[in-house]
């Protein structure tokens, strides 16, 4: 818990000096995948399947907030793959002229109340995220996660009073397994794999399903292996470790 | 009265004062030019880049927005609240380890250092591990008066104290080293006590060196980003400083980061020039 | 228990002892001379209480203020020792004024009192007009002035004076002796001067006590330890001869008798001759020496490898020579003899 807290936090730092150049000559290829903060887990587990099926390559991932991982990309960061947690955003690049081919969604997740272990602050349900008296976390509007978070809170008709807008999940769901936040809302499928925080379930007439889409960058020098790895996150074996990591499946 | 006039320029000059230093060239031999144009390009181009890229024309209406006024109206109070502190526990660390002598000084000396070093956010973390709610300290801390340090401006102001302090630390005690000890033994001759020598003696004389360490200190918790994210959290109004509002602001409004990126970059060079300035003469 | 001081002052250090009894009379002045490492500094140290005593006892008019055997231990700030630091050690922050006011400042003498008695010793001092100045816009001998007048300003029981003129110019000193001389006749309590100039000694002191290796080797005035000198360090520094005498040129008159002298100069001077520097012979001398005069020995003292003469009218001096020259000239007290000294060897100082 403890080292994800800090590992997560230096990579909000450090991303953006990591944007690991292509080296198209050689016969190692070094795949660089951008990918949203709540994919870190299922990614890691489709990255090491990838590499074993493809012994050539080294997939490098970019894991970060969404929206920053646009800038880099806006910004031409040499990224082979992208698969941020909103079309949206997916959208505004593609709009940049900066996807190769189309876009597919490959996973869903929906959103849900996380709490410490024990649940210190009582909560039982969204109206919670209003109590005063509670520390109360979310993710800032800028990230898909922030977004998502708000649309869930105005079909529920609350009105949250949080105490900071974190702009990562992973940094917001730490803050809660280690108890100095009382409840945070984050994706479904970080609480299951979250250590020391525990899921209560958002109502279906309030919660909102995301989609994760996945596309290949025109600025790519690798096309084909950027279009195997995609196949393979589509893949049956890719599904499963999706389904495994809690994920919906398109 | 003439020789008494010509032993004063003879001493001015042995001081150094500035009529009397020699003059300096102009320009360094190429094999010292070539390197520190490079080394002086790789700090003014982002500089530049900040300038060229900066939306000038609606400066105004971006810093006039609330999110800027928030997060300037709170870089200005944690900053400052994060100076003051620091010199007021700042100074007695340096004096502790400059004028005792004790065992472990040397392991206090660079566990001062040591958030210098660390990257912001491991500080930041550790701070959270320390002093929040479930903390070693924050958890008896928060049994006992309900105070919670993380997610308020409180915890800003502790997060940039963490990490500004060492400078000052450094600064005072680099100043109470070169002090010669004999100014504070004639004022006790003179019939000063302890408390009159402190105040009318050692703190003037180590004056430049403790606004140089609060000015260096007011600069680095007003840049301060990592361990206020970490430990503070990131809300308008309470806990956004300007950095993190840029950090926030560049996934959302270029412009407006752009803006609040300027400001900080404007004060903060402004009071480094002026800080450079006043070392040039006193050394 | 004399009204003075009384001090016997006893420390250890590393491979260093010093153990000097030292008993200075109300209104005298005593210099103490010794050569680097002697022990001068951890004297001013001791007596300002700047160092404790690991033994013996200072006693100030009366007052003990200090006696490790009873535990009694007054602090610098209550012993009113008035101390003039070797370079003065003005504080730098402050004017010449505020400098001098700060001793009255420190014992709570208000703001204005304080002053306008520091304006009154900087005109004694002659500094009024540079009262507002900073130290580092003074000369050596104008901050060594203020630093006389903060250090009496407070009317310590007594002064202590630590190389005073170490800083100095030669064209500097004068003016700050005659002024010390001043204030120290003035001065009703013990003085105690610290230096390495014999001259700067004999001028300003009543009393000269010699210190070496942590120890009193001798004590006296000047001719007392000239006739007889300890050590071969208080045979060198009080043998030396002073001429007091009025220059015009490059001519010296003392009373009757005229020298020559390497520099021009005009008014009351005081010069200095080493005894070695003069030589004795039988006849008159010819060649190079310009100063040559008849005289007549009036005593020889022998000493393990010198020979020290006396001489009388016109111009009563010590020379030095060796054993064997005294056999070869066979000199004896009442011998009719010139005498010669080269006017390079003799030092002229503004008195």
């Amino acid at each position: 818990m403890t080292r994800r807290l800090i590992a997560g936090s230096i990579a909000i730092l450090l991303v953006a000096s990591c944007g690991g150049a292509g080296a198209p000559d050689t016969d190692r290829v070094e795949l660089l995948v951008a990918a949203a903060a709540s994919l870190t887990d299922a990614f890691g587990d489709i990255e090491t399947a990838f590499e074993d099926a493809h012994p050539g390559v080294d997939v490098v991932l970019n894991l970060g907030g969404s929206s920053l991982l646009r800038e880099q990309i806006l910004a031409n960061a040499p990224v082979d793959a992208f698969a941020p947690a909103d079309v949206a955003i997916m959208e505004e690049v593609r709009a940049a002229g900066l996807v190769r081919g189309s876009a597919r969604v490959f996973a869903r997740n929906t959103m849900a109340i996380a709490v410490p272990a024990g649940n210190p602050g009582g909560v039982t349900g969204l109206d919670d995220l209003a109590r005063p008296e509670l520390l109360v976390g979310l993710c800032a509007e800028t990230v898909p996660c922030g977004r998502f978070t708000h649309q869930v809170l105005r079909r529920a008709g609350v009105t949250a009073q949080p105490d900071t807008e974190e702009p990562n999940v992973r940094a917001l769901l730490t803050k809660v397994e280690h108890g100095e936040l009382d409840t945070g809302i984050v994706y479904a499928t970080d609480v299951r794999e979250a250590g020391g925080a525990v899921a209560i379930a958002i109502p279906e007439e309030h919660n909102v399903t995301t989609d994760y889409p996945i596309a290949i960058m025109s600025g790519t020098s690798h096309p084909e292996t950027a279009a195997a790895f995609i196949a393979f996150v589509l893949s049956d074996e890719g599904r499963a470790l999706l389904n495994r990591h809690g994920f919906h499946l398109p | 009265m003439t020789e008494d006039q010509d032993s004063i320029r003879k001493a001015s000059r042995r001081s150094g004062g500035r009529s009397g230093t020699v003059r300096r060239p102009r320009r360094p031999p190429a094999f010292i030019a070539i390197p520190a144009t490079i080394g002086l390009a790789l700090f003014a181009l982002p500089v530049l880049g900040l300038l060229g890229r900066a939306p000038w024309r609606r400066l105004a209406t971006l810093l006039g927005s609330d999110l800027a006024l928030e997060a300037l109206r709170l870089s200005a109070i944690s900053s400052v609240s994060a100076a003051v502190i620091s010199l007021l526990l700042g100074v007695p660390v340096a004096w502790t380890l400059c004028r005792y002598d004790f065992p472990g000084r040397s392991l206090l000396r660079g566990l001062v250092l040591l958030p210098m070093v660390l990257p912001p956010v491991v500080g930041g973390a550790a701070l959270l591990f320390a002093l929040g709610r479930r903390g070693l300290v924050g958890s008896p801390l928060y049994e006992a008066t309900g105070l919670v340090l993380p997610f308020s401006t409180g915890g800003v102001i502790l997060a940039g104290v963490f990490v500004a302090m060492p400078l000052m630390v450094l600064t005072v005690e680099g100043g109470l080293r070169s002090l010669d000890h004999r100014f504070e033994r004639a004022a006790e001759t003179l019939g000063a006590g302890r408390w009159t020598v402190l105040r009318r003696v050692t703190i003037p004389m180590i004056a430049p060196s403790v606004v140089a360490g609060t000015a260096l200190t007011w600069a680095r918790a007003l840049g301060e980003f990592g361990a206020t994210l970490t430990f503070a959290g990131n809300l308008e109004g309470r806990t956004q400083t300007l950095p993190l509002a840029v950090f926030v602001a560049l996934e959302s409004d270029r412009d407006a980061a752009l803006a609040l990126s300027l400001v900080m970059v404007i004060v903060s060079l402004a009071v480094l020039v002026a800080l450079r300035d006043h070392w040039w003469r006193s050394r | 228990m004399r009204p003075g001081l009384d001090s016997r002052l006893m420390m250890r250090r590393e491979g260093f002892r010093l153990d000097v009894v030292l008993g200075i009379d109300p209104g005298q002045t005593v210099a103490l001379l010794g050569p680097n490492g002697a022990g001068k500094t951890t004297v001013v140290g001791a007596l300002s209480g700047l160092v404790p005593l690991d033994g013996g006892y200072i006693r100030l008019g009366g007052r003990i203020l200090e006696d490790p055997v009873t535990g009694t231990l007054v602090g610098p700030a209550e012993r009113r020792i008035g101390v003039m630091f070797q370079d003065g050690v003005l504080f730098p922050h402050l004017s010449a004024l505020e400098n001098v006011a700060f001793g009255l400042r420190s014992r709570r003498v208000p703001r204005r009192e304080a002053r306008r008695r520091a304006a009154g010793w900087l005109e004694a001092v002659g500094l009024d007009a540079l009262s507002g100045r900073r130290p580092d816009r003074l000369s050596g001998g104008q901050r060594q002035r203020v630093a006389l007048a903060r250090a009496l300003i407070t009317e310590p029981a007594m002064l202590l004076l630590d190389e005073p003129f170490s800083a100095l110019d030669v064209s500097s000193r004068a003016g700050l002796r005659r002024m010390l001389q001043d204030h120290l006749a003035d001065f009703e309590g013990p003085s105690l001067l610290i230096t390495h100039d014999p001259t700067e000694a004999f001028l300003l002191a009543d009393r000269l006590v010699v210190l070496e290796n942590g120890s009193v080797v001798q004590e006296g005035n000047a001719d007392q330890i000239r006739l007889r000198p300890a050590s071969p360090y208080a045979a060198d520094l009080a043998g030396v001869n002073l001429v007091v005498g009025t220059a015009s040129g490059r001519v010296l008159t003392v009373g009757n008798h005229r020298l020559v002298v390497p520099e021009a100069a005009s008014g009351r001077v005081i010069a200095t001759i080493h005894p070695r520097a003069i030589s004795i012979h039988l006849d008159r001398p010819g060649g190079s020496p310009r100063n040559s005069w008849p005289t007549r020995i009036e005593r020889i003292d022998h000493h393990a490898d010198r020979v020290r003469v006396q001489t009388g009218h016109p111009l009563p001096v010590t020379a030095e020579i060796t054993p064997d020259a005294q056999t070869g000239l066979n000199l004896a007290p009442g011998s009719e003899v010139w005498l010669s000294v080269k006017a390079t060897e003799i030092q002229v100082n503004a008195g």
